[in-house]
């Protein structure tokens, strides 16, 4: 069942990639087979509901499948659930789906980028429900090289270059992790990749030097991908030139791969140093807020704003996950709501800036540019547009009721109770948040309406429904999120040991 | 192991071997008396000639594992998998070279050269002695010279065979030297000899005369100090003979440098630090030569270069992993698949090299640009493609024996390495197309293909290969 969700969608590009063209030329043809395409996205979104139905909450790994790949070495094929990755897969099919049905320029290869999204899809859940190192890693690449494609083809600007800049980045950060993963294997006894096997038996729990040299392996390589500043300078080029699907897969799903792997790889296999380290992790993670935020404030490009807000939201990630990773026994409560708050924060920034990267690109549809100083008034001539990106960027920043909002009182409240002084100091980036989104609304949608843009066309039915169903998931969370909470507690609970 | 009986079983030991040379002399009789338009046939003989001696090696591989003719070759698995991935090159390869020679009158003898030449890979590949090593250094290099310069009137061929011959000879005779160096100390010329008669406390006869062999063995592999000849021969050299004396000596070098480092006593000669000094500088070289490079066939010979830098890393850990001996077969065999596949392209697109005329190759011909890029992400080692296992591999055994900074310059590498490989895959994919792009043929496309299907296959489905080479002993004595 797993299986089929990572592996349809990869088949399915395949199998479209060797297709005549004739079939996909002209707009009839590229509409149908947008329309196919999206129609096998779908099959991976029900396949994890039907998952998420029955999900036991049992707090270990659920509906595993697996098979024997290289076992010589320990690789085998695995899969499966549990509390925090199912949430995260199912985000994921999501913003695929939506992105996929996404309207965006061709460029005249219209199979080749629905191939590769398809192709991506499979890749992204796989990574998401990989119970297997080696195999988590194979994902973890592969969607690093379908990226690429995506960014460099169908981008605009300096589409090449930032395509580059993403690869030769995030290459950069994969080669560590894998150093890191074989440093790891290469003490476990027996040898094994098997992730509930690590996880049992601990092989670094020691500490020493070795021990450190791997964490720090495994942490450059994460909080590349998240991106954690220092490492964050790839992300702004690539979003901004990426075309708005790929933005919205880029922020919504590949950043989880490194705030993901951060949990399930690093404070699961070596909660001993990185409980060692949490103090300093938190430090970076505020940092992160605070800086993210700031340049996100001095933006003047629609694009590169919504980029620095990931920064600033991934930072609210980490630092719920350097509370909860912190080995202070007596707070495993404020602990176990720091990682369900960090765990559902993943999930709403999917959606939340999924959403708002494709809303950008409809706007770059439009009106050919991403600076905010161009447009204005728009609330006159495109409603819906504007209502559903005012939503949110009301969700992105906060508001109570809407994701965001969950997420972040939880990362909150955890923080509180264990770094109360970094919780003091996160709380300014929800300030400049506010202002900049706020301000971001009031430049597009407020004031004068520019003479050009008397027909700036609102968005399209396709568009609408596909940003629709984002927001409802958006607004859903918000109101009545337990079913989510749920299932995100499942795992937390056990995980922090809270009894 | 005298008298009738034991000769009999020593000439099965070499029955591949002895196909090659049969085989060799059969096609060469066909050149001689075949008229012009039935020379092409001569390919398809030494095409049966080479798929006989694969069957044959293929047939070996249940049998037991031991060193034949008096301690001086060995029939273990390692020399016969070697021969395996020696011979499945020379298929690929000779496919390349039925289209290229075509149109070459005389060109018939050229195949016996190239089974010639694999058969002094295979001989590297097995020696177990030092008069065998010299003998197989010989019969492979001087092969390889007179391919090299195969197209008679090219001065860029003529060019890369001088350049070819004159660092082949330096490299051969400092090997002579090495080899009578040890020869002196040790009182033998077998690798079990060596191991047990060079002093073990070490002293500078050993030291020079180590140094001396690793430097012809580093020609051979295309290693610093003796790299200069693999840019020049992968750019003027006929396009099939660069994709072969870029792969295929390799193997037979890389087999004969991991037995001979076994043979030196562990402590004295250090081996270990000098290959991961080595290692170091020849991944770093051809990389950094690569950056600006705006020939692609001249590139490819500095990414073979650095290739063989990361291949090194299982050199060092020889002896002292379980895995070494696993990480070096595959690394070969990852490197050789993705290599012929580059070269294929190459040759299929009629020798094309200069980068720009890469630009929209992908709308004009998708399979062949789909192959390069298979190629060059394996290089890069890109799951799931065999060349990202070899490097899983690699790095494994590196930080297994103490030598994670050695893993760590090799990460590095590859990150720079992105960089040129994008080079040529970017415009190949994101520009748009020029001129028509001409091809040379059905033979060299299916070679290049079934090279990169290689690439492929061997990724994915690389257990029974990894269970295979585990179980493949390295032996000296």
């Amino acid at each position: 069942m797993l299986s089929a969700a990572i592996f349809i969608p990869i088949v399915a590009s395949v199998v479209l990639a060797l297709l005549p063209r004739r079939g996909a030329s002209g707009p009839a043809g590229e509409r149908r087979l947008q329309l196919i395409a999206t129609a096998i996205a779908a099959i991976p979104l029900l396949l994890i509901a039907v998952a998420w139905l029955r999900f036991g909450s049992t707090g270990r790994f659920e509906q595993v499948e697996a098979l024997d790949w290289i076992p010589t070495l320990g690789i085998g094929y695995r899969v499966g659930v549990d509390g925090l990755s199912l949430p995260l897969a199912a985000m994921t099919a999501l913003v695929f789906v939506v992105s996929i049905a996404f309207p965006v320029d061709l460029k005249g290869r219209p199979i080749a980028y629905f191939a590769l999204m398809l192709f991506l899809e499979g890749v992204s859940i796989g990574l998401f429900l990989a119970l297997d190192l080696f195999l988590f890693f194979v994902f973890w690449d592969v969607s690093l090289v379908a990226m690429y494609f995506l960014i460099g083809a169908w981008g605009h600007g300096d589409a090449q270059r930032s395509a580059l800049k993403f690869f030769l980045y995030t290459f950069a950060g994969s080669l560590p992790l894998l150093l890191a993963i074989l440093g790891l294997y290469l003490v476990t006894e027996p040898r094994t990749f098997d992730m509930a096997q690590i996880i049992r038996q601990q092989p670094l729990a020691g500490g020493g030097l070795y021990a450190v040299l791997v964490f720090a392996g495994f942490f450059i390589g994460f909080a590349i991908k998240t991106p954690l500043v220092p490492f964050h300078t790839w992300l702004p080029p690539a979003h901004v030139d990426a075309p708005g699907p790929a933005s919205a897969i880029l922020a919504g799903v590949l950043l989880k791969m490194g705030t993901y792997g951060f949990v399930r790889i690093l404070m699961a296999m070596m909660p001993d140093t990185w409980a060692q380290f949490a103090l300093p992790i938190g430090i970076l993670a505020v940092i992160s807020i605070v800086y993210g935020a700031l340049v996100a404030l001095a933006q003047t490009n629609l694009k590169r704003l919504i980029a620095y807000t990931s920064v600033n939201h991934m930072g609210y990630v980490i630092l719920g996950l350097a509370v909860a990773g912190t080995a202070i026994t007596g707070q495993e409560a404020a602990r176990a709501i720091a990682l369900t708050g960090a765990t559902v924060e993943m999930v709403a920034h999917g959606l939340i800036t999924g959403g708002l990267f494709l809303t950008s690109g409809a706007m770059l549809a439009r009106g050919g540019t991403y600076e905010m100083d161009q447009y204005g008034g728009l609330l006159t001539r495109a409603r819906s547009l504007t209502g559903i990106t005012a939503v949110l960027a009301f969700a992105s920043l906060g508001l109570p009721g809407l994701a965001g909002f969950v997420a972040e009182v939880q990362v909150f409240v955890g923080t509180l109770a264990i770094y109360p002084g970094l919780a003091a100091i996160a709380l300014f980036g929800i300030i400049i948040t506010a202002a900049l989104f706020l301000r971001m609304l009031q430049k597009l949608f407020l004031g004068a309406l520019p003479e050009r843009w008397k027909r700036f066309p609102d968005l399209s039915r396709v568009e609408a429904a596909a940003l629709g169903v984002l927001v409802f998931f958006v607004i859903l969370i918000g109101v009545a999120p337990a079913w989510l909470l749920n299932v995100v507690d499942s795992f937390a609970g056990p995980f922090v040991g809270r009894p | 192991m005298t008298g009738q009986a034991g000769m009999a079983s020593m000439v099965v030991d070499v029955l591949p071997e002895l196909v090659l040379v049969a085989g060799g002399v059969l096609v060469l009789l066909y050149a001689l008396i075949a008229p012009q338009r039935a020379q092409p046939g001569a390919a398809v003989l030494a095409l049966g000639v080479t798929l006989v001696a694969l069957a044959v090696s293929i047939g070996m591989l249940g049998g037991s594992e031991s060193l034949t003719f008096f301690a001086t070759y060995a029939r273990d698995r390692s020399a016969i998998w070697a021969k395996l991935i020696v011979l499945a090159a020379t298929v690929a390869v000779i496919g390349l070279s039925v289209p290229w020679f075509r149109r070459d009158p005389r060109h018939g003898e050229y195949y016996t050269l190239l089974l010639y030449s694999a058969l002094g890979a295979i001989l590297l590949a097995g020696a177990t002695d030092l008069k065998e090593f010299i003998v197989a250094m010989l019969l492979s290099s001087a092969t390889g010279f007179v391919l090299s310069a195969y197209h008679r009137r090219s001065s860029p061929a003529a060019e890369a065979a001088i350049k070819y011959y004159l660092i082949g000879a330096l490299a051969n005779s400092a090997l002579l030297f090495g080899v009578a160096l040890l020869f002196g100390l040790a009182g033998s010329t077998t690798l079990g000899g060596l191991s047990s008669g060079l002093p073990a406390q070490g002293g500078p006869a050993l030291v020079v005369g180590v140094a001396l062999v690793i430097v012809g063995l580093a020609f051979k592999i295309g290693a610093v100090p003796a790299h200069a000849w693999v840019p020049d021969v992968a750019q003027g050299a006929p396009a099939p003979v660069a994709a072969f004396v870029t792969t295929v000596p390799k193997i037979g070098g890389f087999l004969f440098l991991a037995r001979f480092v076994l043979a030196l006593p562990p402590d004295a000669a250090g081996w270990q630090p000098l290959i991961a000094v080595l290692a170091t500088a020849t991944m770093t070289l051809g990389n950094l030569a690569c950056l600006w490079q705006d020939d692609v066939r001249r590139l490819l010979g500095w990414s073979a270069v650095s290739q063989t830098g990361y291949g090194l890393m299982a050199i060092v850990a020889l002896g002292a992993s379980d895995l070494a001996v696993p990480a070096l077969l595959f690394f070969l065999l990852a490197y050789v698949a993705g290599n012929l596949a580059a070269f294929g392209v190459v040759v299929e697109l009629r020798g094309r090299t200069a980068l720009s005329d890469y630009s929209g190759l992908a709308r004009k011909r998708p399979a062949l640009t789909g192959a390069l890029a298979i190629s060059f992400l394996s290089f890069i080692g890109v799951p799931p493609l065999a060349g990202f296992f070899a490097k899983v591999l690699l790095f494994a055994v590196a930080i297994q024996v103490g030598y994670a900074w050695l893993a760590i310059v090799a990460a590095v590498n590859t990150v720079i390495s992105i960089f040129y490989y994008v080079r040529v895959l970017a415009p190949s994919y994101f520009d748009e197309a020029s001129a028509p792009v001409a091809v040379l043929g059905r033979w060299a496309a299916w070679s290049t293909f079934a090279s990169a299907a290689a690439v492929i296959v061997t990724g994915i489905v690389a257990e029974p290969f990894v269970r295979a080479f585990t179980e493949s002993g390295l032996l000296i004595r």
